[in-house]
């Protein structure tokens, strides 16, 4: 017992000489989805986060990665916590080459105050999560928003990466210029691995320039079948909408919104063809919808995402309406269905607070049999209290046993949260 | 592999591939002996034309068993050797699984056979208002299987992007012989981005059987230019000056006068006289938009020296347009009886100054270099022009080469932007990577070819030893185990 208070002491002591005194024991408010850690390190640079990865190699530590917080109860719950090491102080822009359209950052620089920088040159990094955190969060978790359907996900505009991996060697991969296949893509390996594989320190973006004006077009909506047909015509139409989004609410009407960005006279003579095309009842904005952009409301409750083929939409909306009536639950959806991604927060289970861990459990395995009709997956990001415990949150996985391979290669001591991924990993 | 390896491999895949699909006469494996790169020549020990997802998984579980190297080859076009075959091992040609089994429009996805050419899936789309957006210079002959390998480019991937970003989904067969599914037309299945990985790993990760892509709907309006300007300066000046703008064209292509003159003298293109670079731009899109700024980009040229502009009134005339350009490789061969293209890659900022320096450099070394490049995205594509009958010209080409490979490097850009590193840019690698980061890059493939058989000897200069990582999966915290991590 003593050893152990002394082992714990010079560990600290340890994270402190890495990390010039930016260590600490945890509290409770670090807890990562329930799992309290003992420590939290925060290295202000990719030395000193090589430097605490090898006290955690050292002491046989799991790590936990986090920038702000605000998606870091996404995923299963990690096996175990013993450190939580806080990007937030690697948070100055490295480099902004405006003329290429490409600036490189510390991973915990926070999203709104890149962007924030970013106005003056009339750019931004063209995402628009819901929850927006460091940069590091969002390539964690692959994080995605309506802006996606024309600028691609977040895998799509990263170019290039700093990382340390589990045994404290510094790597990089890509570079900074957008145009770049020499060597194996990390960056995109990294992308939505929940920071199992590698410790994301630095990363290059390329940039969009800021569009001159912006017009949403909205219409409501109300069958699953009509909902489809208007999303078809709107992606096989010459609108080059910017972003489409469904914004359907556990009752009454749905609205569908289209987001079309550019110059004034090209905006106006699409919104003119989207508010024939959208038909009766459509109209046009120079604001966004309320909902835009954000998450459905949960109440508190169980966060899912789906994904869909783009003309699996009927599909997924009446398996989605078929689980709900069946299990009591009432769904909350909103997302990106020109792209396939959405998100729907599952609430109504008061008063049966007993029963709510195993019908979310069977909500979950219902959506999932049904998957296959809209040709996409089901993954719960969050449940409450312990409500993910006994869910495989993230559902079948194809090529698992590869991904399983490229873990034991990064990570062969599973250092790095371990558990919190997929089959395990 | 020695000779009975051999014959053992050929007697096991005869039965399921038949005679006609295995060549052994060393006359026809000959034609197999290089890629697009024909300065690199290897004449492989056994060719597999593979037809189907079977054979190919057939061949790779005979050769993992007997760690016999394999490499997959589509259309054999790629200019880095990526397709190079290996003395020891098979060939796996691809070219015989050339089917389009799937053109989803209401998903916007193909579904394709490897050996697939790339223009072919567009011409099969079009008449569906859509087509397949990245567009290499090979597109005619290029097979996707070999774009997916290559992550390949082209001219419109400044505003459309590459192949990766146009792949959701792959059938690999694993170095060892698994078939195995990865994503699909949904975006975003669980787990980690391997297709990230694959696509554009160079055939060093497997072999794809099966390719989803994303279809690309047919823009509204195109509209073409061609600016004369006098010199590469001015040139670049305007390419930046119309990106600054927040335009981002379709594609921005230059070439300068040695270029033009290689491109005049086999196609005739008819580009203006006397000029010092031409830049092609075009525009497409929403019409409204693309009728704006095809003004403004206009404008930008004149305002930064362009002496003539041209404006493509039809199809016929883009098409004019773009076979000076899309032709300039082979073209070169009428100024050069040899040359070496590079591929690097520099911040588009840079242009003028770059171009300036490698000027220089191939003035002080006496070989001439011309110049053809997707300006948008600053990838170069200097052709560095000699003759091998004369002793010491190819020798000098080839540090020509290294001195523009170094001076993207020192710009902060890459050795590579579309071609691929394959065999012959492996040995520029540690001049972009330290040690640390090619080994990290090489535990992506311990992980999915832990006996390197898949395509060895391209993208790394050294292999790395996988060695066998000890099955050790952790339960719960020792601590924990042992009662008292609520000490903590």
């Amino acid at each position: 017992m003593g050893d152990i208070i002394l082992e714990s002491a010079s560990i600290l002591e340890s994270l402190c000489a890495a990390t010039k005194d930016h260590a600490v024991v945890a509290t409770p408010a670090d807890a990562v989805d329930r799992m309290p850690p003992r420590w939290v390190a925060m290295p202000d640079s990719t030395e000193q986060t090589a430097a605490v990865m090898r006290v955690a190699a050292d002491h046989d530590l799991a790590v936990v990665v986090r920038g702000s917080g605000t998606k870091l109860s996404w995923g299963a719950r990690p096996e175990r916590v013993d450190l939580v090491l806080d990007t937030t102080r690697m948070d100055s822009v490295v480099e902004h080459a405006a003329g290429d359209l490409i600036v490189v950052v510390g991973a915990g620089m926070r999203l709104d105050d890149l962007q924030a920088g970013l106005v003056g040159s009339a750019q931004w990094l063209a995402v628009d999560p819901p929850r927006s955190g460091t940069v590091g969060g969002l390539i964690a978790t692959a994080a995605t928003g309506p802006t996606r359907l024309l600028h691609g996900p977040v895998r799509d505009l990263l170019i290039g990466v700093t990382v340390v991996r589990a045994d404290g060697v510094v790597a990089h991969a890509g570079g900074k210029v957008v145009k770049n296949v020499a060597g194996y893509d990390v960056g995109k390996l990294l992308t939505g691995s929940f920071g199992t594989l590698a410790v994301v320190t630095q990363a290059a973006f390329r940039l969009h320039p800021l569009p001159e004006v912006r017009r949403w077009v909205s219409v409501p909506v109300t069958h699953p079948d009509g909902i489809q047909a208007i999303v078809q015509d709107v992606v096989h139409s010459q609108l080059v909408p910017t972003a489409v989004e469904l914004d359907r609410p556990a009752t009454g009407d749905a609205t569908l919104s289209l987001l079309l960005e550019g110059i004034p006279p090209g905006v106006e003579s699409r919104t003119n063809a989207a508010l024939d095309l959208m038909g009766i009842g459509a109209t046009a904005g120079d604001e966004a919808p309320g909902w835009w952009g954000a998450e459905p409301l949960v109440g508190g409750e169980v966060l899912l995402k789906l994904t869909h083929e783009i003309a699996g939409l009927a599909h997924l909306l009446t398996a989605l309406d078929d689980v709900c009536a069946e299990t009591g639950f009432t769904a909350h959806l909103r997302g990106s269905v020109a792209v396939g991604a959405v998100t729907v927060g599952l609430a109504g289970m008061a008063g049966r607070v007993d029963a709510r861990t195993s019908a979310l459990f069977s909500c979950v395995e219902s959506l999932r049999e049904r998957a296959p009709s809209f040709g996409g997956t089901v993954v719960v990001l969050e449940a409450p209290g312990d409500g993910k415990v006994d869910l495989d949150v993230w559902g079948p996985v194809g090529g698992l046993q590869l991904m399983q391979a490229v873990k034991r290669q990064f990570d062969p001591e599973r250092r790095l949260a371990p558990g919190r991924f997929v089959g395990g990993i | 592999m020695d000779a009975r390896d051999l014959l053992e491999l050929i007697e096991q895949l005869r039965p399921l591939l038949g005679d006609d699909a295995i060549i052994t006469d060393h006359q026809r494996l000959r034609t197999y002996e290089c890629d697009g790169l024909t300065q690199h020549k290897v004449v492989p020990a056994l060719v597999v034309l593979a037809g189907t997802t079977t054979h190919v998984a057939t061949v790779v579980r005979a050769c993992a068993a007997a760690k016999i190297p394999f490499v997959a080859r589509g259309s054999g076009t790629g200019l880095s050797g990526g397709a190079l075959p290996h003395a020891d091992g098979v060939l796996i040609v691809m070219s015989r699984m050339h089917a389009v089994l799937d053109i989803d429009r209401a998903n916007q996805r193909a579904v394709v056979e490897p050996g697939v050419i790339n223009l072919q899936l567009s011409r099969e789309a079009l008449p569906q208002g859509y087509y397949y957006a990245p567009d290499p210079s090979s597109q005619q002959v290029c097979s996707i299987g070999g774009n997916v390998a290559e992550n390949s480019g082209g001219a419109h991937c400044l505003k459309y992007g590459f192949t990766t970003n146009h792949v959701t989904g792959l059938e690999l067969v694993t170095p060892q012989g698994d078939v195995v599914q990865i994503g699909g037309k949904a975006v975003d299945a669980p787990g980690y981005d391997l297709l990230g990985a694959i696509v554009g790993s160079e055939g060093t990760l497997g072999i794809a059987t099966k390719v989803t892509v994303r279809l690309t709907r047919t823009p509204e309006a195109v509209r073409t230019l061609l600016a004369a300007f006098p010199h590469t300066d001015q040139a670049g000046a305007a390419v930046s000056t119309i990106i600054g703008a927040g335009v981002i064209p379709a594609a921005i292509e230059m070439m300068d006068a040695l270029a033009i003159e290689a491109a005049e003298a086999a196609v005739h293109c008819g580009y203006p006289d006397g000029a010092g670079a031409v830049l092609i731009v075009e525009l497409d899109g929403p019409a409204t938009e693309v009728e704006h700024q095809f003004d403004q980009v206009e404008a930008f040229c004149r305002d930064n020296g362009a002496f003539e502009i041209r404006i493509a009134a039809d199809d016929a005339e883009r098409a004019l347009f773009w076979k000076g350009r899309k032709s300039a490789f082979a073209a070169v061969g009428r100024i050069s009886p040899d040359y070496i293209v590079q591929d690097g890659v520099i911040p588009r900022t840079a242009l003028p100054e770059v171009l300036r320096r490698i000027a220089a450099i191939s003035a002080e070394a006496g070989v001439r270099v011309a110049n053809v490049f997707h300006a948008g995205d600053g990838n170069l594509h200097p052709l560095v022009l000699f003759d091998d009958a004369v002793p010491g010209e190819s020798d000098r080409a080839e540090q020509v080469s290294g001195a523009i490979v170094d001076l993207c490097i020192e710009y902060g850009g890459s050795i590579t932007g579309e071609h691929g590193v394959g065999a012959d840019k492996a040995k520029y690698m540690p001049r972009m990577f330290s040690d640390d980061d090619l080994d990290t890059m090489q535990l992506v493939r311990c992980a999915f070819d832990p006996s390197s058989i898949s395509n060895p000897g391209k993208i790394f200069p050294t292999p790395r030893l996988c060695g066998e990582v000890p099955g050790r999966h952790k339960g719960a915290h020792p601590l924990a185990d042992a009662g008292i991590a609520e000490v903590f």
